[in-house]
């Protein structure tokens, strides 16, 4: 009897409640990556079915009884230049601001007034950012006289990734060791040398690897664009273009879902398509790049 | 040995070469400076223009569900209870599911790939633009759900929640999609957290002779429960400002009901489909309710950072 207890007993109550349990969190997990699974099959299927070299060349045509949809060359090209201008701007700024925060503060009141900030910046909902760049940019015509412009909207986009930027670039400095710093401060290197030859290269593939996600994300985001770069059905063909409405995958998938016409409402899937396809592309890749500078680290 | 120090000292940086790293310095200074301004830029741009429709209908905006541009009358109460209720219920789904899924990615029941591949899963979710959830609320969620509501309203009518016909876009939906969208913020910082629990705990529980669960429960969420609140409010703030798909699926209708399964409102859905062609009076109110909001998250998230300064030095 006393041998017994030793045994691993099925029906105990504590084993009984700890499977339960289990299967309660492998439960979950299996909920948790149901989504994820439906939402990329459904954009494989109905949006893969849509791809053909004209959706990449054609304008789209404007929400009607006609049953051809057109392509969606401006949103596409809308959508990089949107996103070209973001990272223009959020880039310079938040690496500069986080070298000041790795590099400079010495943990005083300033850099953690700096970095509270920051995270609450990243906290900001989107659609406020784009509320913002109304009140500021298309509202006043500040730009040139233009009111809905593509770059009001790169300039919301780069609100939102700002903070991003700001977090990798101090986070991958301070990864960087102290050492590497004293031996260049020590062989007379100034400040600035020392960082922009010796830190920013130490860090740069996690600043860089950040920084794309945070483009990816961008390239996504609808809320801050609806209103600022709004939508345009037309050919971006020259530099004058940033000054008017322009397209974007993001508000065309958002107006085109919208539509009662099952034209405009497949060239939606296949923005998301392309949409989905792109930024999923740049998350694994940077994911297994990250892991693979991981375990071949030099310092 | 006096003679070399000021040898050292003598030996001084070219004029030119201090300038560049002191200006290197400042520029740096300012750039981290800008966030600053930009986070008070935006607060106070969105105060001054909300400024006209505040100094009108004051606090009533808050409790008021009339909202005319015909009669120029304004109030966000539907909007806003829309947007406390939808966010709260999703959070309330998310919250056993994150943690849930977060426990089974941190604890060994599986082989330890099968987890990862689990946890990058969860995390390319948060990678997937929030439009592009919409458009598959809208074609793929809504036909799979709809039976089901129609069963829900049939027999759990009587509860005020599920007491309207159901409608083809409604605010049950939006919560279920952002539960979809809540679900990867909360199960990584979870994880995160119970991956910080010291190893020593857990083995000092086994040893006095706990089950799994029985440390799982009485040991290990515990010492990871600030970090997960934390990561509860970082989810809260979000699911409050959350746009798209949320616009898409919810309906909006500013006419005001207790049913989860008639058409609502969000403060940010309303932004999202009038601040375009809005104007007079209108845009000013839009700015107040786009305050609100803003308040709401910022309170939220300023609440969320504390906690975790307040609690992350415990181990």
């Amino acid at each position: 009897m006393i041998m017994n207890s030793l045994y691993y007993q099925k029906k105990l109550s504590r084993n009984v409640g700890d499977k339960f349990f289990t299967s309660l969190s492998v439960f979950c997990a299996l909920i948790a990556i149901l989504p994820l699974i439906f939402v990329v099959t459904y954009i494989l299927i109905k949006g893969g079915a849509q791809i053909t070299p004209e959706l990449f060349t054609l304008e789209p045509n404007p929400p009607g009884d006609d049953l051809d949809a057109g392509g969606i060359n401006p949103a596409l090209i809308g959508t990089l230049v949107i996103t070209t201008i973001a990272s223009i701007i959020a880039i310079p700024v938040g690496v500069g601001g986080g070298i000041y925060l790795a590099e400079y503060s010495n943990g005083g009141s300033f850099s953690k007034f700096i970095r509270f900030g920051v995270n609450v910046l990243a906290g900001v909902p989107s659609i406020i950012a784009g509320v913002f760049i109304y009140a500021l940019i298309v509202s006043t015509k500040i730009l040139f006289g233009s009111m809905y412009s593509g770059f009001a909207g790169g300039m919301a986009l780069s609100i939102l990734m700002l903070p991003t930027v700001i977090k990798t670039t101090d986070e991958g400095l301070k990864l960087v060791p102290n050492e590497l710093r004293y031996a260049s401060l020590g062989i007379g290197a100034s400040m600035y040398t020392t960082i922009l030859k010796i830190t920013l290269p130490t860090a740069f593939r996690s600043i860089a690897t950040g920084v794309v996600l945070g483009i990816a994300r961008a390239a996504g985001e609808t809320a801050p664009l609806i209103f600022t770069a709004l939508f345009s059905y037309y050919y971006i063909v020259g530099f004058e273009d940033l000054f008017y409405e322009m397209g974007s995958l993001a508000v065309l998938i958002y107006n085109f879902a919208l539509e009662p016409y099952d034209a405009q409402n497949k060239l939606a899937w296949a923005a998301s398509f392309i949409l989905v396809i792109s930024i999923l592309t740049v998350n694994i890749f940077s994911r297994i790049f990250a892991a693979f500078t991981e375990t071949t680290k030099r310092v | 040995m006096e003679e070399k120090l000021t040898l050292f000292k003598n030996r001084k940086r070219f004029g030119i070469e201090k300038n560049i790293d002191l200006i290197f310095k400042n520029t740096t200074l300012a750039l981290s400076s800008l966030v600053a301004i930009v986070l008070f830029g935006i607060i106070l741009v969105v105060f001054f223009q909300s400024f006209e429709s505040f100094s009108r209908y004051g606090l009533n905006f808050l409790v008021t569900s009339e909202w005319n541009p015909v009669k120029d009358e304004y109030g966000a109460f539907t909007a806003i209870y829309g947007t406390l209720v939808t966010s709260l219920l999703s959070l309330l789904i998310t919250i056993p599911l994150g943690v849930g899924t977060a426990i089974f990615i941190t604890e060994d029941f599986v082989p330890k790939f099968v987890r990862e591949i689990v946890g990058s899963f969860v995390e390319l979710l948060a990678a997937i633009p929030s439009v592009v959830l919409g458009l598959w609320a809208i074609f793929v969620m809504e036909p799979f759900f709809r039976e089901f509501f129609v069963f829900l309203h049939k027999f759990f009518g009587w509860i005020p929640l599920f007491s309207s016909e159901p409608a083809g876009r409604n605010s049950l939906l939006a919560i279920i999609i952002l539960v979809v969208m809540l679900l990867p913020i909360v199960t990584s910082i979870a994880r995160d957290s119970l991956n910080q629990v010291p190893k020593k705990l857990r083995n000092a529980s086994y040893g006095i002779g706990a089950s799994r669960w029985k440390t799982i429960f009485s040991v290990i969420l515990p010492a990871a429960l600030s970090g997960i609140m934390a990561g509860v409010l970082l989810a809260l703030g979000r699911a409050m400002g959350e746009t798209m798909a949320v616009t898409m699926i919810i309906g909006n209708s500013n006419v005001f009901s207790w049913s989860l399964l008639s058409p609502g409102y969000t403060i940010s859905s309303m932004l999202a489909n009038q601040f375009g062609e809005a104007d007079g009076s209108q845009v000013s109110s839009l700015f107040y309710a786009a305050f609100v909001l803003m308040i709401l998250s910022l309170v939220v998230n300023i609440f969320a950072q504390w906690l975790v300064k307040k609690f992350s030095l415990k181990y």
